[in-house]
């Protein structure tokens, strides 16, 4: 072998590995930022969770700030946090189950219910203590109806 | 000769005595000659009972969970048990029985045409169930959609394929008396009906024993996931140390105290329970407040 060849062949080896990487870093960057969304998701309701259980008492504005929040959350596009390769079982440390690129219009509708319920509770939180309570719960089965279908158990 | 006779004789009384003591045991016939059934309260006491998460077919979501097509598959150590269909349906559901025949299946577990029903159907817990939630219920589902699909056989390997052997297991474990058995207040008690006899929380939060038998000592105390992976949580004091406020709020919504929601099969009975008035949710949390703390 000459040493050109074999520089040659070097040479596409680094850039094979070197690509690997990335695509492995890119994946690792989207599941990060999936999970950053879910604490997103998470912190906001904090305080409308609380305010429904009658742990904090209602305040109308920080109720409507927090809706707001949500329903801007749940508008955004989410297609590059799921790349392909970042399922459970093709990388550790995510429990994203490969249903999901198999059931894009499935995927989509579940999307559109918690647009829905996020909007509706962004307009009901900052009403009354009992509207924020009603629309809490559609919010709830939103987010469940997704992990149920689409996350592995821990 | 005289003692092969004897022996001869011994095993066929020891058969006949086990013949007869594996039979159905049946509801006296009066037991529900002059109740009446209140679709609108059987609705209720539907969504408690958590129905639809076995009988409507796999994956259906919003009205089509009150279609009863069965279908559900249910893994356990025994085999794959399958949801028949309990639509209206005269041929393929239960459309031609009578109130009498669906007591019997709900309160003993036993089918219009005498057989055992194997306890994946929670029989074992809806033996507590009130007469009149019974009637109720029947004439709920009554007013559901027919389906025509044919009830699916289960795939139970030999020897668990002899029905006729469940009446032993009957004898041996099934009990209709509460397993938490008070003083409880009557919010606790209420909760308890909903938990022991129709909500059937125990039959995936308690450990079971060799013979799928639930295991009382360790009631709600959490075991192993039926569908092979994980664990389903301990419920009592000592394993979960929610409020009563995040126990209502997360029936209501499935969120838990730290927003994340409820996932498999429990994000099923959520909706299930998001159904239920507001009291009943009390009551249930209630009730997880007054089991005993069993690590």
């Amino acid at each position: 072998m000459s040493n050109r060849i074999r520089f040659a062949l070097a040479l596409g080896l680094a850039g094979a590995l070197a690509g690997g990487a990335v695509a492995q870093s890119a994946v690792e960057g989207a599941i990060k930022a999936r999970k950053a969304q879910m604490t997103l998701f998470a912190f906001n309701l904090g305080p409308l969770g609380a305010m429904a259980k009658g742990e904090a008492p209602y305040d109308a504005a920080a109720a409507s700030a927090a809706a707001g929040n949500l329903a801007k959350l749940a508008s955004m596009n989410l297609a590059a946090y799921f790349p392909e390769g970042s399922a459970r079982g093709q990388v550790e440390g995510t429990r994203a189950l490969p249903a999901i690129w198999e059931n894009g219009a499935d995927v989509m509708a579940k999307v559109a219910a918690l647009n829905e319920a996020t909007a509706a509770l962004s307009t009901a939180a900052g009403t009354d203590l009992a509207s924020l309570q009603a629309a809490l719960g559609p919010v709830g089965q939103a987010c469940g109806a997704c992990h149920q279908a689409y996350r592995a158990p821990e | 000769m005289r003692r092969s006779l004897a022996a001869l004789i011994a095993v066929a009384l020891v058969g006949a005595a086990g013949w007869l003591l594996t039979a159905p045991r049946l509801l006296p016939v009066e037991a529900f000659a002059g109740l009446v059934g209140d679709a609108e309260r059987g609705r209720a006491v539907f969504w408690a009972g958590g129905c639809a998460a076995c009988h409507a077919a796999e994956g259906a979501t919003g009205t089509a969970r009150l279609v009863l097509a069965g279908g559900k598959r249910l893994p356990s150590d025994f085999g794959t048990f399958v949801a028949p269909n309990i639509s209206p349906d005269p041929e393929a559901g239960i459309g031609g029985w009578s109130l009498a025949d669906f007591a019997n299946a709900m309160l003993r577990g036993v089918s219009p045409e005498g057989a055992h029903y194997y306890p994946a159907f929670p029989y074992t817990s809806y033996a507590r169930a009130t007469p009149q939630d019974v009637a109720d219920l029947f004439a709920f589902l009554a007013t559901l959609p027919p389906d025509a699909t044919p009830s699916q056989p289960h795939e139970v390997p030999f020897p668990f394929s002899i029905r006729r052997a469940l009446g032993g297991w009957k004898l041996l474990f099934f009990r209709d008396d509460w397993v938490v058995a008070g003083p409880l207040s009557p919010e606790a008690e209420r909760g308890r009906y909903l938990a022991e006899a129709l909500g059937h929380c125990a039959e995936c939060h308690t450990p079971r024993g060799p013979l799928g038998q639930l295991d009382r000592t360790r009631w709600l105390a959490g075991a192993p996931d039926p569908g092979g992976k994980g664990r389903v949580p301990n419920l009592t004091p000592a394993g979960l140390d929610w409020s009563e406020a995040d126990l209502i709020g997360y029936f209501r919504t499935g969120f838990t105290p730290d927003f994340d929601s409820a996932g498999g099969l429990m994000a099923e009975v959520v909706q299930n329970l998001a159904e239920l008035p507001e009291a009943d949710l009390a009551a249930l949390a209630a009730y997880l407040k007054a089991v005993p703390a069993v690590r």
